[in-house]
């Protein structure tokens, strides 16, 4: 293997890099703020709150994430009032697509996961909120989102590597991101070998970085369930 | 009903090969699996390492660099050995290349669920199969088995959902799959929407039967044993 080719172009795998977690990093934020009081609702909303979500949540999680934003990109130039629309001109560009279909795509599956960490709450602190007179509001931001949250970290860490890798598919809609940078430099040089695997192993490193980092911060914050030293 | 501009009967064809390439990776998933749990349980550390170094790199790196990489890089691979042997020139079907990436990856990931599923069978169980005279093979089947099942159920499950969402990508390299059919249909009409949003309903409808069979399964398989009233 030959890797002289892809240490002279280590320029497009760094701007790729950063493309890439430009846009997990922006997608994950997005999807969290839209996520927490979806998730939310979906367990204290009325039905006509908490349907919707459902059907929101299972309709992103049950098809894939390359079909949606295929269908924001592609997809809805088809209806002249799109184009027609002040949105028009960050819907027909790659990178709002892929942000926003990525966006969706997160939010989903942290809907799920804040969802059920909400409702798995137990019921003995619920009560003894609402018996110290705590209005729901009150009730939410005190006792119930700071447990939840903490439980769901674990799922959320899975969540997060997953959008990593998912981020890949950005190539496909001609985004030069960090597989985008590896296509590029496969189809200039054909070295398959050596330009995905570079751009695997970098993508490996960021996976290694964020499970270290959600190790720290479950250590942090399941700090009180740690058996005590000494 | 189904006619859609005349590429309906194509799309379907594109679904039935999806559902295929799907079907056969998760055999190939199974299989490595399977092998997978048993060599990172296995007394021999070279097996045991082995097995480590194809979970991380798998399960480290995103599907499409994966893809590509075995895509490009297998037919690079072909290429040298037809070439070293002076054989004519094979191309690699994009069928085989989908089906070994996506079974694969995703042996990885059946690999850690049948791990722990493994583990999760008392191994006195196992020591009394063997006092009774059984060989390896009737305890697998007779004991092992029947209530591993149980415990991988969810974990291949999810694996299942993933993998099936994950075999859109195949349509990356170049197979007739049911996204690839969708793109030249939405090419050829110009209603992107239109097609994507039936691949979207294509895979829902794919996930949801899965999760109605899986729950069945998982409902059959816990029999006899007692349910934690909820």
């Amino acid at each position: 293997m030959d890797f002289s080719a892809i240490w002279q172009n280590f320029d497009l795998y760094l701007g790729g890099l950063r493309l890439t977690l430009e846009l997990v990093s922006g997608c994950l934020a997005l999807g969290l703020t839209l996520a927490v009081p979806l998730g939310v609702l979906a367990v204290y909303g009325p039905l006509w709150v908490r349907v919707p979500i459902g059907i929101y949540s299972y309709c992103f999680r049950g098809t894939p994430l390359l079909v949606q934003m295929f269908l924001i990109y592609y997809g809805l130039g088809q209806f002249e009032a799109v184009q027609q629309s002040i949105f028009w001109p960050v819907l027909k560009e790659a990178y709002w697509c892929a942000l926003i279909s990525f966006t969706l795509n997160t939010g989903a599956y942290t809907v799920e996961i804040i969802r059920g960490a909400v409702a798995t709450m137990p019921h003995g602190e619920i009560e003894a909120a609402r018996a110290c007179g705590m209005s729901t509001l009150l009730m939410l931001r005190r006792i119930v989102l700071p447990s939840a949250l903490r439980r769901a970290l674990p799922a959320y860490g899975n969540e997060v590597i997953f959008m990593l890798q998912g981020s890949s598919i950005a190539s496909i809609i001609t985004l030069v991101d960090l597989t985008g940078a590896a296509r590029i430099i496969n189809s200039r040089y054909y070295l398959p070998f050596e330009a995905f695997l570079t751009a695997g192993l970098l993508y490996m490193a960021i996976t290694f970085v964020l499970v270290g980092g959600f190790r720290l911060l479950e250590r942090r914050w399941f700090a009180h369930l740690r058996p005590r030293e000494g | 009903m189904f006619d859609l501009h005349g590429y309906g009967a194509s799309v379907l064809e594109g679904a039935w090969l999806t559902l295929a390439v799907a079907l056969a990776s998760l055999l190939l998933a199974v299989v490595l699996g399977l092998a997978g749990a048993a060599a990172k349980l296995a007394p021999l550390r070279g097996l045991r390492a082995l097995a480590t170094v194809y979970t991380t790199l798998m399960r480290g790196m995103p599907d499409l660099v994966l893809m590509l990489l075995i895509f490009f890089g297998g037919q690079m691979l072909v290429n040298r050995i037809t070439d070293a042997l002076g054989w004519d020139y094979i191309d690699i079907d994009p069928f085989v290349a989908g089906v070994m990436t996506i079974g694969l990856i995703f042996g990885a990931y059946m690999t850690e669920t049948f791990r722990g599923a493994i583990l999760a069978v008392p191994k006195g169980q196992l020591e009394a199969g063997y006092a009774y005279g059984m060989n390896g093979w009737q305890v697998f089947r007779r004991i092992l088995l029947p209530q591993m099942v149980r415990y991988a159920l969810p974990g291949f499950g999810n694996n299942w959902l993933v993998l099936l969402k994950t075999t859109a990508l195949v349509s990356v390299i170049g197979l007739d799959d049911m996204m690839r059919k969708a793109s030249l249909a939405a090419g050829a009409t110009r209603m992107p929407f239109t097609f994507y949003f039936v691949v979207a309903l294509g895979f829902l409808a794919f996930t949801s039967v899965s999760v109605l069979l899986l729950r069945w399964a998982e409902r059959r398989y816990s029999a006899g044993f007692v349910r934690r009233e909820e």
